[in-house]
């Protein structure tokens, strides 16, 4: 037997490691966790709080009667308890991220400590205006940003989200065109859109048309052009669009639209392509929503928050919403009141309580500060390169449906390289994961088949898209050669397997219940 | 740049790679009337750490920070104390620089937490099911509102007079749409007779308690009365503490709850990003908008979860979905289910009772000024004085003391005459007695 140093034993042993089984069910660094209900004892608790005597006089008889039901826990348990659920997260921090069309960057802790400071962080969204003019003086420097980068003269701060951005927007259109004493319905949407668009005019009030791509990866200028109508209100258009491809013939869709008396909604989720080259007010966009949590990298956080501020052009400026911050001699003032607002605004009303997403607007202002003008651009070339240099040394072993490129800030593939393989595009990024990676952007846009979206960012070095494109490569080339072992049931070598999401909707099961309670029911 | 990983060499390799002689190539598809200069932009070049933190610090430093001085303001926002270990575990990178887990294998950390969440709020607001956070109070509000004209296929929709106007106008702006919003007069400190005005049109009524004045309303009856006309009960709650004190909406008849969730785990942020927790009964399951998280099995038989009944939602259903929403609020939903899992049971109840016993004892202190009287026969952690003067005058006077008394009623509803001398003081586990004293005597300087 091999001996150390020390004359310990070295010997592999007999058991390979894919068979051990653990007496904890536990696996190394791998831990198996409960649910917070399954842990914990009745009485403790992880914060020390007084217990005060409290009369009863004061509550109107509506006392709870009841226990909560929640468990009890000292704050080292809960502490190990999230910790070890974040070990089963993949992160950007951990590894490249490239899924197409959520634009996963970096994101700066600079921009976290700026959110914390308690000038900003700790103010309260109704104490006295003048207490707050350097949170005012944030929004207004950041709405400076916005405004500058898109080449639109206003915008709306408030909406909390992408597809609340859209809303917004797309409200304000609504506005504009009541105030012409129009009735227009009708917005069209390519059918390469992303989900929100259809279900935000369709929320918003209008029906949706949807307008065909062409062969090449665009919107079909032509059936566009015979779509509209002076029952059109706006058309929704995503640019660069989410094939990955700049809408060559995007100024002559504006002036066709904006001739048919309709407004040009764009969904900027992708102005990170583009943001420091190309100003969408030069292209004729009435609005836009800029997902800060995307070009601007105020953190995903497995979900949100996001915020989704919109610019809008000249014609739709005077129907942004409340509140308005405006500033005059006296300093910031924010207007929360239709007629408090300024001579010829004409707000459409609230899309929230308060001012909008601060917390990621400080985020976002720390983000541009530190890029500056000059960064950002650098930031949309960088991104724009790094896809196209996928694109290039994949597009012989997969299949890229509109050609050689250039794309723009991802690099689309259909999966035409893996027919007659057995390999679904399902399979193939499943089978990612085994390597390290989390998968890209899978069956979107809906316009290919068995759609991969790949988006790398600026955020990668050379050497991790060589690796990457190494084992891209090296899959395809497996799977083509009829090699499909480490496609099916894959993943293998991840915190969980795939799961029976069939399962979970034919019988869902949305909470815990305690052991001796029946489980929900249909 | 620290944040762009590439050198000038990689640049020229990758574009030799790719066959292009310059990064316009790349560009080529923009129209070049569109491409514009560095120069046009009327903004600064990249700066350092130390130059940005510098900046932002100063701008910061204008603000009067609310754990800074004596501090007041709720009125659907309020100050509470955030356990250390919430803010260092949503910062853990898994956490913080992940996706919303559409790939569940690689993301059971965010799932799991989720689940843990739909289970925290159904049990507080004591409903059957609850989903995984939608973007705050208010548009929870104004989405529960759409979810239940779809349930019963009517149109309109009676809001209390207490509910918060910003809500109410959130409500408003998405819900007059497709149909009818009616408010009911404002009456500070009293119930109005909300059920005399639902009829056979109206798919619910709005009710929030404790409400905009911080009093406590009885749900039950309103429930009856909205069922026998076949509508909804939607109850709308902008401070969760309270729910460790006072009956749950669940326990009363509501149909639907929306609730603000900042005060467990968010912090204030100036108005946001907060976290909406939106809960109702099992029957109306797939008409509820917003992201699920459901329990199953993997491949190995292992318990996991997944996202569920997505087919409700968007990016399946497109034009069909029962609401446009794509983000939650996910890492201020975390942040939630940490600081609701540190404080227990036990905890949770100890901190709503400590909250009404601080804010009694500062209503029994303001209310022995002078002219100075209780408006709200009950309330929870927040309550309305009636001043002799304006209240925002006072709060101004009060502000340049250094002392932020609250929100005056006229700032939420400037045309409500009976409002303008009305202040809505909400008192929490952070006011020290000191601080509440600082308050009584300040104000009985200026009234």
């Amino acid at each position: 037997m091999a001996m150390n140093k020390q004359g310990r034993p070295t010997a592999p042993g007999t058991i390979d490691a894919n068979e051990l089984s653990t007496i904890s069910g536990d696996r190394g660094l791998d831990h198996e966790e409960g649910l917070i209900f399954e842990l914990g004892r009745p009485g403790m608790t992880g914060v020390d709080i007084p217990d005060v005597q409290m009369s009863e006089a004061r509550l109107g008889g509506q006392r709870r009667k009841g226990a909560i039901g929640l468990p009890g826990l000292s704050e080292p348990e809960v502490i190990r308890h999230y910790v070890r659920l974040s070990r089963m997260n993949y992160a950007i921090d951990a590894g490249l991220y490239p899924l197409g069309s959520c634009t996963m960057k970096h994101n700066p802790r600079l921009n976290e400590k700026m959110a914390r400071l308690p000038g900003f962080g700790d103010v309260h969204p109704l104490q006295p205006q003048q207490t707050v003019q350097g949170a005012f003086e944030l929004i207004s420097d950041l709405m400076k940003w916005l405004t500058d980068l898109t080449g639109m003269p206003a915008v709306a701060m408030s909406p909390k989200a992408g597809a609340h951005g859209e809303l917004c927007g797309l409200l304000a259109i609504r506005a504009a065109i009541e105030a012409r004493g129009e009735k227009r319905p009708r917005v069209l949407v390519p059918e390469s859109a992303h989900g929100t668009n259809p279900a935000t005019a369709a929320f918003a009030g209008f029906t949706v048309d949807e307008v065909p791509g062409t062969a090449d990866g665009h919107v079909d200028v032509a059936a566009l052009k015979a779509k509209l109508g002076p029952d059109v209100a706006a058309i929704m258009l995503t640019n660069p669009n989410t094939c990955g491809l700049f809408e060559p013939q995007i100024i002559e869709m504006a002036d066709a639209v904006h001739a048919a008396g309709a407004y040009f909604y764009c969904d900027g989720a992708n102005f990170n392509a583009i943001a420091g080259r190309v100003r969408p007010g030069d292209l004729g966009v009435d609005a836009m929503h800029i997902n800060l949590h995307k070009t601007f990298s105020t953190p995903h956080g497995g979900g949100g928050p996001g915020a989704g501020p919109v610019v809008l052009s000249e014609r739709l400026a005077p129907f942004a919403p409340l509140p308005l911050l405006v500033h005059d001699a006296n300093g910031f003032r924010m207007i929360e009141h239709a007629d408090e607002a300024p001579g010829g605004a004409k707000p459409f009303g609230r899309m929230c309580a308060f001012h909008g997403q601060m917390g990621m607007f400080s985020r976002a202002l720390s983000y541009m500060l530190s890029h500056g003008r000059d960064g950002v651009r650098q930031a949309s070339e960088d991104a724009v390169l790094s896809a196209n240099y996928i694109l290039a040394a994949l597009k012989d072993v997969m299949s890229a449906p509109f050609g050689d490129g250039p794309c723009m800030h991802e690099a689309l593939f259909d999966d035409s390289f893996l027919d007659g393989t057995g390999v679904t595009t399902l399979d193939f990024a499943k089978a990612m994961i085994d390597e390290g990676y989390h998968p890209m952007t899978m069956y979107f846009p809906l316009v290919v088949h068995g759609a991969m979206l790949i988006e790398p960012t600026e955020s990668e070095s050379k050497e991790s898209l060589d690796r990457f494109i190494h084992v891209l490569r090296t899959m395809a080339l497996e799977a083509k050669a009829g090699k499909r072992e480490r496609f099916e049931g894959a993943p293998r070598l991840s915190p969980r397997r795939r799961l029976d999401e069939t399962a979970a909707a034919r019988k869902p099961i949305l909470r815990w219940k305690p052991k001796e309670l029946p489980q929900a029911a249909e | 740049m620290r944040y762009h990983p590439l050198t000038p060499d990689d640049r020229t390799a990758m574009l030799a790679k790719i066959g292009a002689p310059d990064i316009d190539a790349l560009f080529r598809d923009v129209p070049k009337s569109a491409v514009v200069p560095l120069s046009v932009f009327d903004l600064p070049d990249t700066k350092g750490e130390l130059e940005v933190d510098r900046l932002l610090s100063r701008m910061a430093a204008k603000n009067i920070a609310a754990g800074s001085v004596p501090f007041f303001c709720g009125a659907g926002a309020y100050k509470h104390h955030v356990p250390s270990a919430v803010d260092h575990l949503i910062q853990r990178s898994e956490f913080l620089t992940s996706y919303t887990p559409y790939q569940p294998e690689i993301a059971q950390g965010t799932l799991q937490y989720m689940f843990e969440f739909q289970t925290q709020v159904a049990l507080l607001t004591g409903m059957e099911v609850a989903n995984a956070s939608l973007y705050d109070g208010s548009t929870a509000t104004a989405e529960a509102v759409l979810m239940a004209q779809r349930v019963t296929r009517r149109n309109k929709a009676v809001l209390s007079g207490g509910l918060h106007p910003h809500y109410a106008e959130t409500v408003e702006n998405i819900a007059n749409l497709s149909g009818k919003v009616v408010r009911t007069p404002v009456t500070p400190g009293s119930a109005e007779d909300i059920a005399a005005m639902i009829d056979g049109e109206t798919a619910c009524v709005v009710v929030q308690s404790p409400d905009v004045f911080g009093l406590i309303r009885d749900l039950k009856p309103i429930a009856e009365a909205a069922h026998a006309k076949g509508a909804l009960l939607i109850a709308v709650v902008t401070e969760v503490i309270s729910l460790g004190l006072i009956e749950p909406p669940g326990h009363q008849g509501a149909d639907i709850v929306a609730c603000e969730g900042q005060s467990i785990g968010v912090g204030l942020n100036f108005g946001g990003p907060y976290v909406g927790l939106f809960a109702t009964r099992e029957k109306f399951l797939r008409q509820m908008p917003g992201r699920l998280c459901g329990e199953t099995v993997d491949a190995d038989g292992k318990r996991g979860f997944v996202l569920t009944l997505s087919t409700r939602e968007q990016h399946i259903r497109r034009d069909k979905a029962t609401s446009n929403i794509c983000t939650n609020s996910g890492l201020c939903c975390l942040a939630f289910t940490i600081h609701l899992s540190l404080l227990g049971e036990e905890g949770l109840t100890r901190l709503a009772r400590l909250n009404h016993a601080k804010a009694s004892a500062l209503a029994d202190k303001l209310t022995k000024i002078g002219g100075v009287s209780l408006v709200t026969s009950s309330f929870f952690n927040e309550f309305t004085i009636r001043l002799p003067k304006p209240a925002a005058g006072i709060v101004d006077a009060l502000a340049a003391k250094n002392i932020i008394a609250g929100v005056p009623a006229s700032r939420l509803m400037p045309h409500e005459d009976a409002a303008r001398d009305l202040l809505i003081v909400a008192a929490t586990e952070t006011n020290t007695d000191e601080d509440c004293d600082a308050f009584a005597k300040a104000l009985a300087e200026v009234v």
